[in-house]
């Protein structure tokens, strides 16, 4: 049968978890259970009908407290290929307006019994609370400044694809990465399977202590683009204050863009990635974003079908024991 | 434990021979009645339908002189019990590289029981558009139907009570061919149950399941009987499916 390049030593039989919080709680194996059963659900999207009657029945509720087009569209996209039923609800125009508070709205929901809450929160934590709380699976689809687990999963699926492999890889995350939850999973998760990472940004919008993350550190970007296999831009999250750590994006761009020159210092297969949305000529030049070695739009690709593998396996079962 | 927990062998049904004999007879039976290799194709139901599909292609290529192209079916996601098993199975790829539009698809399973799987499969199918028709080849027709599907192409028909299992194993999958009949370990008549030797005894030549290595091939397929208590699937072993 395939064999593929990174398969465990010891596969999987299950995944047993009632949520997916952060990629701090799952396992090596775990992880590759994901990446394999997305490369499953990324066949069913090349599909002249692409729709499997797996969820049929189940009711997955979206709440998004916070602004997001991928990660949202991208969750509901899944939810309708595996034939569940969902509903979307954000915090403009719902009883959160009204003061309800997290818990209440979300105990109002596990009242019309849900199978998962797919959760994006302002606050770090939200979707922990909510996991401790409700019987159903939750699913964390971004909080504050903590965890994006399905964006680190789809990176490394991106990643996995385009190189074969995860293992020894040299990875280079660029920008913001004090307001960034997306650089928080995928060192995490990218750590884990065994790559290097290399952080890169000004110091003002580097976290303390962040060398305790297990990547090196570094304050100049072609410090961390040099050598590289995968180069990830991190966007200046304005309104969590990104910009106030530097004096105007110009300078910005000047200093930590990544521009062609900076690209060439990257290995000669390079991938440049990004997670979304983009500020062009902030920290990625357009010219470098749209570019032959950028995989950004195969990162949006791979969302849907690790957001499908992600449901599968939380939900596809019945989970009793 | 010996090759499958609660379970001994109560007879084998094919040999190696046999089932190379049974191979070539379905592949002339293909030809004749579809036509040439040109106008249809073999899709394998994972895990065993799949050698199954392989085998017959040769067989048909061998008999017509073309080699009809072979895909590969994995039916978890179309399953009618998965909101009864504990969870959810880990998916193996499905690989249709051929347009099924106006064509013959054949598809391949090692044991045709109670025509769940069948039923999933024919869904598949037509999720990859609309197939001229469908038809069915199975190595072994069990009975015991719970659904109406019948197959076109049949290596071996047996009849078999409901603690019954057939155990199909392929060289590809499992390093060897052959077909057992085995029986539940409490469905074993009282009177027979003497002395049973420890270690293989009764279980000699049984297929070496797990067969060392972390890349072992799965364990053999068992159509599982529909009496058997099916909820709550264990967590490793053997799948069963319907």
């Amino acid at each position: 049968m395939t064999r593929r390049p990174d398969a465990p030593s010891e596969p999987l039989a299950s995944f047993a978890k009632k949520d997916l919080v952060d990629i701090g709680s799952l396992t090596r194996p775990e992880i590759q259970l994901v990446l394999d059963t997305a490369e499953s659900m990324r066949e069913i999207n090349q599909r002249t009908i692409k729709k499997v009657p797996t969820l049929r029945g189940k009711l997955v509720a979206n709440l998004f407290f916070e602004a997001s087009t991928r990660t949202r569209f991208s969750f509901e996209i899944a939810e309708r290929r595996l034939s569940a039923d969902s509903i979307s609800f954000s915090a403009a125009g719902s009883s959160v307006s009204k003061g309800e508070t997290l818990l209440d709205t979300a105990r109002n929901l596990m009242a019309m019994k849900p199978d998962a809450i797919v959760i994006r929160h302002q606050a770090s934590g939200a979707p922990h609370f909510l996991a401790r709380n409700l019987p159903c699976a939750v699913v964390n689809a971004g909080d504050g400044t903590h965890a994006h687990p399905t964006q680190a999963l789809l990176d490394a699926f991106t990643m996995r694809r385009a190189k074969g492999r995860l293992e020894g890889l040299r990875v280079a995350i660029c920008g913001d990465v004090l307001h960034s939850r997306v650089a928080r999973s995928n060192v995490e998760l990218l750590t884990k399977v065994g790559a290097e990472v290399t952080l890169a940004g000004p110091r003002t919008l580097l976290p303390v202590a962040v060398e305790r993350t297990g990547a090196r550190v570094v304050t100049r970007i072609e410090d961390a683009v040099d050598g590289a296999d995968v180069v990830m831009m991190l966007r200046v999250q304005k309104e969590r204050g990104g910009g106030l750590g530097f004096p105007n994006d110009r300078e910005y761009f000047e200093l930590f863009g990544l521009t062609p020159e900076r690209r060439r210092l990257a290995k000669k297969d390079a991938i440049v990635m990004h997670p979304g949305p983009m500020n062009r000529g902030v920290e990625i030049d357009s010219s470098v974003a749209d570019g032959p070695d950028s995989v950004i739009l195969d990162q949006v690709e791979a969302g849907v079908a690790v957001r499908m593998a992600v449901l599968y396996l939380l939900i596809g079962a019945s989970g009793d024991e | 434990m010996g090759e499958a927990a609660g379970t001994y062998k109560k007879v084998r049904l094919i040999d190696a021979t046999g089932m190379q004999r049974i191979f070539a007879r379905m592949a002339r039976e293909l030809v004749e009645t579809v036509g040439g290799a040109e106008t249809f194709a073999l899709v394998g139901i994972r895990t065993r339908g799949v050698p199954l599909a392989q085998r017959l292609a040769l067989e048909v290529e061998r008999a017509d002189g073309t080699r009809p192209p072979v895909g590969l079916l994995d039916i978890t996601l179309y399953r009618d019990d998965l909101s009864t098993v504990a969870s959810s199975p880990v998916l193996k790829r499905t690989e249709i590289s051929f347009p099924v539009e106006a064509k013959t698809i054949v598809l391949c399973d090692d044991v045709l029981f109670t025509g769940r799987t069948v039923r999933a499969a024919i869904d598949a199918i037509l999720d990859f558009g609309r197939p001229r028709r469908i038809l069915l080849a199975v190595l072994v027709d069990r009975g015991r139907r719970e659904l109406p599907i019948e197959a076109q192409f049949v290596g071996k028909r047996v009849s078999t009570s409901a603690t019954e299992i057939v155990s199909v194993t392929f060289r590809e999958t499992d390093g060897h061919d052959d077909v057992w009949l085995l029986d539940r370990e409490a469905a074993r008549p009282v009177r027979k149950r003497k002395a049973a030797p420890k270690g293989d005894g009764p279980r000699k030549g049984a297929p070496a399941r797990r067969a060392a290595g972390p890349e072992a091939s799965p364990a053999p397929r068992r159509k599982a009987a529909a009496g058997a208590p099916r909820r709550k699937a264990p967590r490793s072993g053997p799948k069963r499916r319907s």
